[in-house]
């Protein structure tokens, strides 16, 4: 398959400087390099910490990542790089090397959005997408429910988070129970341990009249919050097994039951589910269990891919060079709440030549 | 190229000479305006990137968002076209396009009601490390001394005997560094002098991440 587009992306949206290279659906590497320990200690990432580590990390991670696709950067057929949404300071320094990087090496270069590139990373472990294909994207960061007829170029959102993101729910249960941090994988390993029907946590936005595709874990986080308190309050030990598990039931079964219920609404038999919460045992089995019983088919990339990463870049950077989406101008801009419905930030003009070129002849800064 | 005040700017330089140059002034749009610039440098000198032999870079002090641009932009040229990378400080730079003989101070805009600035012997020569301070706070280091750049302009009370340049070009950046190299001058590492510790503040939407 040596005539499909061979890409590197570029991801710097939060904390992790990501760069991946792919040829066409083949992943080629994935070098990332992250701050998360200089954000630990405030429990969050800040952001001038992570935009002065992706400067220092970029190059170098950069040419790592050449090296481990062992390929030449003169034979790539395009740069990709996130423009957004993420973090303002952050985002800009992967489009400002991007952009070098393209202009040095004479190549195109496609600014693309956040979100849609993970949903293409799929694709980097199944194989081409369906069209259209439903995604549910769950981390810290993001709860969406988005619809794909076309990756590159039609990402329709179905629905989103009101209020808190899934995976800062379990960040904050985990706090309540002193789990420390993240709160994702503790509270899944002992969930395994606890009865999920233990208690009867609320399912949010789950009422006849609320909004179908639209999630709300606040409440819920609450109500966990209150029992916990109670049961505090009255001399009583915490089951913390019991409560991690029928925490996580009242998460994931809000999760699947809306994402399984658009799949069918919009008469769609694929359904992907991406980012960091997408690790969640008991997500992926709940998952299974019923798309398996609503004949869809489940698409869950292994852990790595799902977290932020340069390869889900790369990928949907890829599917633009494949399907001749315009490249972006070298004036791109990072821009932090790009509309997820912008899957990528195509040039002002046509490309239909060398686009180095274009800029010099416009002149548009003079 | 230096994006560490409110110009951006870029320059060629053969050696001998200024070649082209392109400099405007808008410190919201560094990112979106630096390539385009190199982009007409290159263009109206008639030269590739890929003829270039070096990259110098202004490492600042300046406001970070900014600054950064430039950085990350001649870091990978840098790799990219397989050449140094040489770091300059801006206020060098400013310093040697004000062209004095005399002792001076060099000042830029650091918001936060603060300066970014350095006292110089002359044109070429450095006498303090660059430094971030309220301006009455140094009022007394710089007593009697000319002063250049956006910040002694913006601060009249401390700086009374205030002139341009205004920002740094990269044509005297450029040419700075051309004398350096001729001279077989040391180059700083081209690395943000950032001069402050980031905010640790976490934005309401955080990302909770792992602690050691
Ligand atoms: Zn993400």
């Amino acid at each position: 398959m040596a005539d499909e587009p061979l890409v590197l992306g570029i991801e710097t949206s939060c904390d992790e400087t990501g760069v991946g290279i792919v040829r066409g659906t083949t992943l080629l590497a994935d070098a990332v390099a992250s701050s998360v320990d200089e954000h630990a200690r405030f429990g969050g990432v800040v952001p001038e910490i992570a935009s002065r580590a992706h400067l220092e990390a970029m190059v170098p991670t950069i040419e790592r990542a050449l090296k481990e696709a062992g390929v030449s950067a003169r034979d790539l057929d395009g740069i990709a790089v996130t423009a957004g949404p993420g973090l303002a300071g952050a985002l800009l320094v992967g489009v400002s090397a991007a952009k070098s990087y393209a202009y040095a090496l004479g190549k195109p270069l496609y600014g693309v959005n956040h979100l849609a590139s993970h949903i293409c990373v799929d694709q980097l472990e199944h194989g081409p997408l369906p069209e259209p294909t439903m995604a549910l994207l769950v981390s810290g960061g993001h709860s969406s429910l988005l619809l794909a007829p076309d990756i590159t170029a039609d990402v329709r959102p179905m629905g989103a988070t009101i209020d808190d993101a899934a995976g800062e729910a379990f960040d904050k249960i985990a706090r309540v129970l002193d789990l420390g941090f993240p709160g994702g994988p503790v509270i899944d390993r002992l969930a395994k341990e606890g009865d999920p029907a233990a208690i009867a946590f609320p399912r949010g936005l789950s009422g006849a009249k609320d909004p179908a595709y639209d999630f709300s874990f606040s409440g819920l986080k609450t109500a966990v919050a209150r029992w916990i308190e109670a049961k505090r309050a009255s001399g009583e030990e915490v089951p913390v097994r019991d409560v991690a598990a029928s925490f996580q039931e009242a998460v994931v079964d809000v999760l699947t039951r809306k994402a399984v219920r658009a799949c069918k609404d919009q008469g769609v038999d694929h359904l992907m589910i991406g980012g960091g919460v997408a690790a969640n045992s008991r997500l992926r089995a709940l998952a299974e269990e019923r798309c398996g019983r609503a004949g869809i088919r489940l698409r869950v990339p292994r852990p790595k891919l799902c977290t932020d990463n340069g390869a889900m870049v790369a990928a949907l950077g890829a599917e633009m060079v494949a399907r001749n989406r315009p490249a972006s101008d070298l004036d791109l801009s990072a821009d932090s709440s790009l509309p997820v419905t912008e899957t990528h930030v195509p040039g002002r003009h046509r490309h239909d030549h060398d686009h180095v070129h274009e800029v010099s002849k416009d002149n548009l800064y003079s | 190229m230096d994006t560490a005040t409110p110009a951006v700017t870029a320059a060629l330089h053969d050696g001998s000479s200024v070649l082209a140059e392109s400099s405007s002034v808008d410190a919201r749009r560094h990112g979106e305006l630096l390539l385009p610039a190199v982009d007409r440098v290159l263009a109206e000198a008639g030269v590739k990137l890929d003829a270039v032999t070096g990259i110098v870079v202004g490492v600042g002090p300046g406001p970070y968002t900014g600054l950064r641009v430039g950085l990350v932009t001649a870091a990978t040229f840098a790799s990219a076209l397989g050449v140094p990378v040489h770091g300059v400080c801006t206020l060098d730079g400013l310093a040697y396009a004000a062209g004095l003989d005399t002792p001076f101070v060099v000042a830029t805009d650091a918001r936060r009601k603060e300066v970014y600035w350095a006292r110089y012997e002359n044109a070429r020569t450095r006498a303090t490390d660059a430094a971030v301070d309220r301006p009455a706070d140094i009022a007394g280091q710089v007593a009697g001394m000319p002063a250049v750049g956006a910040g002694a302009l913006l601060y009249p009370e401390t700086f009374p005997d205030n002139r341009g340049p205004e920002n740094v070009s990269a044509a005297a950046l450029a040419a700075l560094a051309a004398e350096k190299l001729r001279a077989g001058e040391e180059f700083l590492p081209p690395l943000p002098l950032y001069l402050r510790r980031p905010d640790a503040q976490v934005p309401k939407n955080y990302k909770v991440v792992t602690p050691k």
